[in-house]
């Protein structure tokens, strides 16, 4: 082993020719990509925002389906951005082989990362911007400065992205992802105030789900969504940057050596 | 000698995997314009060799030149004047023929227009241009590898590189890829090929390298090797009869014999004679013709090299 893979990160402007790729086979399977990522969190919004939200009522000054909207905005973000970075992504990489083709070009494998993690959090967006949409049309959004949930929601995708890469440059096959869905996504999914705070919750989960990412993106969305003030906004971002550049860091590392030894 | 008037020079160049080293010390040098084969069995250090000269693995000893740029350290520079036709094909099967190169182009950086200037010629020399919507997988395999090979050269690289472009192609098919290859070597560009197919490296290839365990066993233009290395005429007797005959013919006279599983081959540099002592042995079924290529690999591998 040549200490190079050991090296840190080098992403140069190419990135976006990869990106780029991503988003016109976006383009051509519109529908169906609308419809996974757009339209399950929808029934979400809808059974459990109104169904569940009659029996809950209120949590603090919020409606629950604003409550959950926001939560529900967020939660998209992760599953769309860790989907598209391990199953799509390993797809591209491993079975397609369109990673190979592109290391004979000009772009290297640091730039064809970097536009999959950018890409996984473009696809965020794409997914939630209408969940923010409906949600408005719903009245679950307070003000305008939801518009900045948007780059939270870009920069969380990013970083759900660069994590869900970690696993596939790990991944022998599409199986051990189940791995980190059971592990990491699902217990993210419950314990970072998407469906209910978590108050009522034992000290030591409360200190674990603190330290989550998918809760610092709660943090940030629910009050720019259902009105408030975001506090500590430094402090959420910063995790997330730290989580982000830990994990396209080691993405880095792990896959030039699966790809390039 | 100036590194700079070959295209791609090797020296010394060795891979180390764990405990196994793969690649062994090899010096070859590929000059501009030529058609450079790399010919070996599997597992012989073909693919290993084409990475690190690609910049996809970094060399463990040596030094790798390509077309002026150290490997693997300047392997993006080398990159805008390369194109590659992998072994298996990698065409994006999201998109049609058209946007396979479209997309591709954008890889390395080429202008909007000029993309599309440069795609119809290619289209063109692909034989594809009625094929231009299709999608993929509406491609026969032969299409798809002249799509791949059109899709190498979107770029107008000076260095034309193919790991195995025939295998898995049916005769027809095969010859229309070594017919555009002839093309584009008068055309002036510099390839270099693997191959399994002892006739595909004949007729393409001015110069090539056998190698076997990670070193090379022989090199030098095709007919060259054919001269110095086997015997004019080969015997092939097909039988257990005519192996055990073979075989006693071969402590008599000294003529070189390779048994093969279905047959053996006898080396004679006087056909006529052997073919009067077969004349002997009406029962035989056995076919002549001249040394080959074929024959070369044998004698410096002792495998046959058709597989799969």
């Amino acid at each position: 082993m040549r200490t190079t893979h050991y090296s840190l990160p080098r992403v140069s402007r190419r990135w976006f020719p990869v990106w780029r790729r991503n988003f016109l086979v976006w383009r051509k399977l519109f529908g169906p990509s609308m419809l996974g990522n757009f339209g399950e969190p929808l029934l979400y919004l809808l059974a459990l925002g109104y169904g569940l939200g009659h029996f809950v009522g209120d949590i603090g000054q919020t409606r629950y389906i604003d409550y959950l909207a926001a939560g529900i905005v967020c939660s998209t973000t992760m599953m769309t951005a860790s989907f598209e970075g391990l199953y799509s992504a390993y797809t591209r990489m491993a079975v397609q082989k369109t990673w190979d083709s592109i290391l004979s070009t000009p772009v290297g494998l640091d730039d064809i990362l970097f536009g999959e993690m950018i890409w996984a959090g473009s696809k965020s967006v794409l997914s939630a911007t209408p969940i923010i949409l409906v949600a408005a049309l719903l009245g679950a959004v307070h003000d305008a400065w939801a518009i900045l949930a948007i780059f939270m929601v870009m920069l969380a995708g990013a970083v759900f992205g660069a994590l869900a890469l970690v696993m596939t440059a790990v991944a022998r096959g599409y199986d051990f992802f189940i791995y980190y869905f059971t592990l990491v996504i699902t217990p993210m999914f419950l314990f970072s105030g998407v469906f209910f705070p978590l108050d009522g919750m034992p000290v030591f989960i409360r200190v674990v789900a603190a330290c989550l990412p998918l809760n610092h993106v709660v943090e940030v969305v629910r009050p720019l969504m259902v009105g408030g003030e975001v506090t500590n906004v430094f402090l959420h971002v910063g995790v997330l940057l730290a989580y982000g550049i830990a994990g396209f860091t080691i993405a880095s590392v792990l896959f030039r050596r699966r790809l390039l030894s | 000698m100036n590194s700079l008037s070959y295209i791609v020079q090797a020296q010394g160049l060795r891979k180390r995997y764990g405990a196994a080293e793969v690649v062994r010390g090899i010096d070859f040098a590929v000059s501009k314009g030529e058609c450079f084969g790399i010919l070996g069995p599997n597992g012989a250090g073909k693919t290993t060799t084409l990475r690190m000269l690609l910049g996809h693995t970094p060399p463990s000893g040596g030094e790798l030149n390509v077309l002026g740029h150290s490997m693997p350290d300047d392997a993006r520079a080398m990159h805008e004047r390369v194109g590659l036709v992998p072994q298996h094909n990698n065409l994006d099967p999201d998109f049609t023929v058209t946007e396979n190169l479209r997309v591709y182009a954008a890889y390395f950086s080429i202008p909007r227009a000029e993309i599309e200037r440069r795609i119809p010629p290619l289209l063109q020399f692909a034989a594809l241009e009625t094929k231009a919507t299709a999608k993929i997988d509406e491609l026969s395999g032969g299409m798809q590898r002249r799509l791949t090979l059109a899709r190498a050269l979107i770029n107008d690289p000076e260095l034309l590189v193919l790991d195995e472009p025939t295998t898995g192609l049916d005769p027809q098919a095969r010859h229309v890829i070594w017919q555009r290859l002839r093309q584009l070597r008068a055309s002036g560009k510099t390839v270099v090929i693997t191959t399994h197919y002892m006739e595909e490296a004949e007729r393409l290839c001015d110069r090539l390298i056998v190698i076997d365990k990670g070193v090379i066993l022989a090199q030098g233009a095709p007919k060259d090797l054919i001269r110095d290395l086997v015997e004019p005429y080969v015997v092939e007797l097909f039988g257990a009869e005519a192996r055990i005959w073979a075989q006693a013919l071969t402590l008599d006279t000294g003529l070189r014999l390779e048994a093969l599983e279905e047959s053996v081959l006898l080396y004679t540099h006087d056909e006529q004679a052997l073919l009067q002592q077969l004349h002997t042995q009406p029962n035989f079924q056995f076919t002549h013709r001249r040394a080959n290529l074929e024959d070369v690999f044998l004698r410096l591998t002792g495998r046959e090299l058709r597989e799969a």
